[in-house]
């Protein structure tokens, strides 16, 4: 069983975030398409598939970063308040985004500033929000290295000195600082050794649980996403072929496609 | 008129006396002299013999009127004289501290032991046309004021008073590792200092120019104070094998631009401004001066700063900056091709054929 | 090459015509509306190189009337090369009159330094800037730039001072140092030390900002506030020099460092030659009575 269940009450008043419709497309080809769900509180849904599924295109239409062709987000503030994501003002959007939501990269030259300290990098959103005491700041740095297994005295080095999961970790970090609701993570697990991915996993259960963060995650990996999702979508072509408890999609895969995926996998 | 390539030879022949025609120009007018290029062109000659790489005022006014003014041209030119030229010595390095200034300006400091001297330049010329001067009258300009000639005085460089304080880093000293050849070795890459400075010294103005002006402007920022820009005459000394000591052969004039850039430090190492550096043949300040810029730039990598710009990127810089291989490249596109464009156009027209029958297979099917 | 005063006949009063004099006043005028927002405006080639004030010829060439008198000032001083040249450029294409006094002047070119007696709302001081974009240095590209300064997406700017005092203990930026303008547009206040900074707070002259070969105009309208970025437990401090000025024995001002010899000798004199000037001449005065 991933987290405490006890997180992700459906018995709240309202999902986090709904989506309804949702589509992008590249001209007459299609990137993602008729996408709904509802994600809540605490939960952690996973999106699985080969790559070319479309599950990329999808999240970055999720998090503000691709325009949708169709189809409608909405999330529900820290205030409680219910906003259109994309109707939103650029620059409110660029606020919820900075405030609420935290995005993983695969790779973490897209999520860091490899020429900044490890220091600055955890600290720039601190800043940007208007932290203004280099000392608080820097606490709040160190903290969150230790708490994401990073030595405190690599505090002062350059994110291209560190190993590929240390990157990914900081990367971690820098987006858990200002303790967003809502992240966003590709692959997180991609390209790192396995024995390196077992710890990062393990370390994004903790913190998730921890934090009680609501993730959307893509991989195609079906062990990341038994470890840390409580819900799977699995997408092929570009739409959602079949979207239920992890357990179930897994132990009984229903759409041919998914029964496919599932028995291409190694059974440990 | 365009004739076939095949039996063109008088064609050539044409061409060139054509082109002997029009560099004479209308034949009621005086024919230049190699002494008025000298005397008069002065910039141009200097220019052509940086990048030309060969010291001969004679020589390189020759080739300005015989490239009728074209400056790659006549580059190419003195290139091509001096890839004939025997090897006769290696002179010892010059020594600018001991320079005849007859320019020198710091824009770090407002007065220096030896002080400002302006010398002969445009910088604070106004740029408007002078139609005094198409009137051509035979008449002098007004003889300036000349400070007295200091005869045998050093005047210390910018960065050697900054050396004292430990304020700037220490040139490396020369090690053991002979200094590499351009001229006699290829190009071969990580190219050490010695390699690239000295591709960059016959590198095109032009280019170096544009590359420095974007480290200017954030594309992989230096920043730059303009030391010193020094230019006067240097003695040339060399030392014969029989005598084992130097002996003066004579004296250039070169234009040295030291550039004191952003200072490196860390909490275990004190902070020091890091240098650039340039230099030409004659008078060539801007060109020193896009040289020390970009020369500090690639200096990125040893430095231990991110590698983000393309003037930081030593493959991209030196590979393109002579304009003899780059004008001689780009202008080759006016050679025949005809043998390759045949074969593309077979290609694009069966390419062509293909599609429509599928077009008009679809077409029916509709 | 000094231009004879017949090579300029013909030209328009201040060099520039007067649909480009027009041109100029809007984008000016905008920029005072928006303090600290660069304005684009089309600028013109002039008859000095690009990087040499041109922005502040062309705003001062805009602005200028037969009534005014001009001082021009660089590093300080109405004697360095530039200096010289750029006034002696009004004075030949507009007919001013040029001072080197400032509490004489109406108009105050500068490049690098602000003058060190206060200035008042009969003045205004134009700056000559090479690079107007402070974000230049975090990011290269004007669109992402733009885009940053729309959204007042800051955070980067305290990355770098961040950095400054991780690796060197302290904030290393000592001129060009980044100001927010009435609390919303961070401005680069031209290479001015940041000595000066301060007294670009609340200044009660206006302060325009001209960018020729970047082509953007910018402005700090009279008694707007001005901070320099910086940190509540690092905050914002100006340069001092344990010398006064061997000339007027000032321990106030900016000083210039003066190599004496190549032995390490040093003097510090006042970068501000007319601040200077005066100070000494009032103590000769005293001297005297």
């Amino acid at each position: 069983m991933p987290f405490d269940q006890n997180t992700a009450t459906p018995g709240d008043e309202r999902p986090l975030l709904r989506v309804a419709g949702l589509a992008r497309h590249y001209g007459d080809r299609i990137g993602c398409t008729d996408v709904s769900f509802d994600l809540w509180p605490g939960e952690v849904l996973g999106i699985v598939g080969e790559s070319g599924s479309g599950k990329t295109t999808l999240l970055n239409t999720l998090s503000a970063r691709l325009d949708p062709t169709a189809g409608r987000i909405e999330y529900q503030t820290r205030d409680g308040e219910v906003v259109d994501v994309y109707g939103l003002s650029e620059p409110r959007r660029r606020m919820l985004v900075r405030t609420e939501w935290g995005i993983v990269h695969q790779n973490p030259r897209d999520g860091l500033r490899m020429a900044v300290s490890a220091g600055a990098n955890i600290g720039e959103r601190l800043m940007a929000l208007g932290a203004r005491h280099y000392g608080g700041i820097r606490d709040q740095a160190i903290d969150w290295m230790g708490r994401v297994e990073i030595k405190e005295e690599r505090v002062d080095d350059l994110p291209r000195t560190f190993s590929g999961g240390m990157q990914q970790r900081l990367q971690i970090a820098r987006n858990l600082v200002t303790g967003p609701r809502l992240m966003f993570m590709d692959e997180p697990t991609g390209g790192l050794d396995v024995s390196v991915q077992a710890r990062l996993l393990d370390l994004l259960r903790t913190l998730v649980g921890e934090m009680g963060l609501s993730v959307i995650l893509v991989t195609h990996d079906l062990a990341v996403a038994r470890l840390l999702a409580h819900r799977l979508m699995v997408m092929k072509d570009g739409r959602v072929v079949e979207h239920g408890l992890t357990d179930q999609v897994l132990d009984d895969p229903h759409h041919p496609y998914t029964q496919l995926l599932v028995s291409s996998v190694l059974q440990v | 008129m365009y004739v076939a390539v095949k039996g063109g030879e008088r064609a050539i022949d044409n061409a060139h006396r054509l082109l002997d025609h029009e560099r004479r120009g209308d034949a009621a007018v005086p024919e230049l002299s190699l002494a008025q290029i000298k005397e008069q062109m002065t910039l141009a000659v200097d220019r052509v013999m940086t990048e030309g790489s060969l010291y001969d005022r004679d020589l390189a006014a020759l080739a300005i009127k015989q490239a009728r003014g074209d400056l790659m041209e006549a580059i190419f030119l003195l290139r091509a004289y001096r890839t004939t030229l025997p090897r006769l010595a290696v002179s010892e390095p010059i020594d600018t501290a001991r320079m005849t200034v007859r320019r020198r300006i710091s824009a770090t400091y407002k007065d220096l032991p030896g002080g400002q001297v302006l010398g002969p330049t445009f910088d604070y010329t106004h740029r408007l046309l002078d139609f005094r001067l198409a009137a051509e009258t035979d008449a002098p300009p007004p003889e300036p004021e000349r400070a007295e000639a200091r005869q045998d005085e050093t005047v210390p460089r910018v960065t050697d008073l900054l050396n004292h304080e430990g304020l700037i880093e220490h040139e490396r000293p020369a090690d053991a590792a002979p200094v590499g050849d351009i001229t006699r070795e290829p190009l071969s890459f990580p190219a050490g200092r010695d390699v690239r400075l000295q591709t960059l010294a016959r590198g095109d103005e032009g280019w170096l120019l544009g590359l420095a002006y974007s480290t200017q402007r954030g594309y992989g920022r230096t920043h730059p104070f303009a030391g010193e820009i020094r230019m006067g005459e240097v003695a040339v000394e060399i030392v014969p094998e029989e005598l084992g000591f130097a002996i003066d052969i004579g004296e250039v004039t070169v234009t040295e631009c030291q550039m004191i850039n952003q200072f490196k430090g860390s909490k275990a190492a004190p902070p020091q401004f890091t240098r650039g550096y340039g230099l030409t043949f004659g008078h060539g300040e801007r060109k020193a001066m896009a040289m020390a810029l970009v020369d500090r730039s690639l200096r990125a990598e040893d430095l231990g700063e991110d590698l983000v710009a393309p003037a930081q990127d030593q493959e991209f810089v030196l590979s393109h900056c002579d304009n003899v291989e780059a004008s001689g490249f780009v202008q080759h596109l006016k050679l025949p091709h005809y043998v390759d464009f045949q074969g593309e156009l077979v290609t694009v027209r069966t390419l062509r054929k293909d599609h429509d029958k599928r077009q008009e297979a679809a077409d029916a099917a509709e | 090459m000094r231009p004879s005063d017949d090579t300029l006949a013909g030209y328009n009063f201040a060099y520039l015509d007067e649909q480009t004099k027009r041109m100029i006043r809007r984008a000016i005028l905008k920029a005072v509306a928006i303090p600290g927002y660069q304005v684009p405006f089309a600028g013109r080639e002039m008859p000095l190189p690009y990087g040499w004030g041109t922005g502040g010829i062309q705003v001062t060439a805009s602005i200028i009337g037969p009534d005014d008198t001009l001082k021009v000032i660089d590093q300080g001083a109405d004697d360095t090369t530039n200096a010289v040249s750029i006034r002696r450029f009004f004075a030949t294409v507009a007919d001013v009159a040029t001072t080197e006094k400032t509490t004489e002047a109406t108009v105050i070119q500068t490049r690098h330094r602000i003058p060190e007696k206060p200035l008042t709302e009969d003045q205004i001081l134009v700056y000559q800037v090479p690079i107007p974009e402070p974000l230049r240095w975090m990011e290269a590209r004007e669109t992402e730039t733009r885009k940053m300064h729309a959204l007042e997406d800051y955070g980067v700017m305290h990355v770098k001072l961040y950095e400054d005092i991780a690796h060197l203990g302290r904030i290393a930026t000592s001129y060009d140092y980044p100001v927010k303008v009435n609390g919303r547009y961070v401005m680069a206040p031209s290479p001015i030390p940041k000595f000066d900074n301060p007294k670009m707070d609340r200044m009660p002259a206006l302060q325009l900002f001209g960018a020729g070969r970047e082509k953007r105009i910018y402005a700090v309208p009279p008694y707007t506030r001005v901070d320099s970025l910086d940190f509540e437990d690092h905050p914002f401090e100006v340069q001092t020099w344990d010398h006064a000025c061997a000339l007027c024995g000032s321990t106030e001002s900016y000083l210039d460092e003066v190599v004496i010899d190549d032995q390490g000798g040093r003097m510090y004199v006042c970068s501000d030659t007319d601040f200077c000037g005066d100070r000494q001449a009032a103590q000769a005065q005293e001297a005297a009575e």
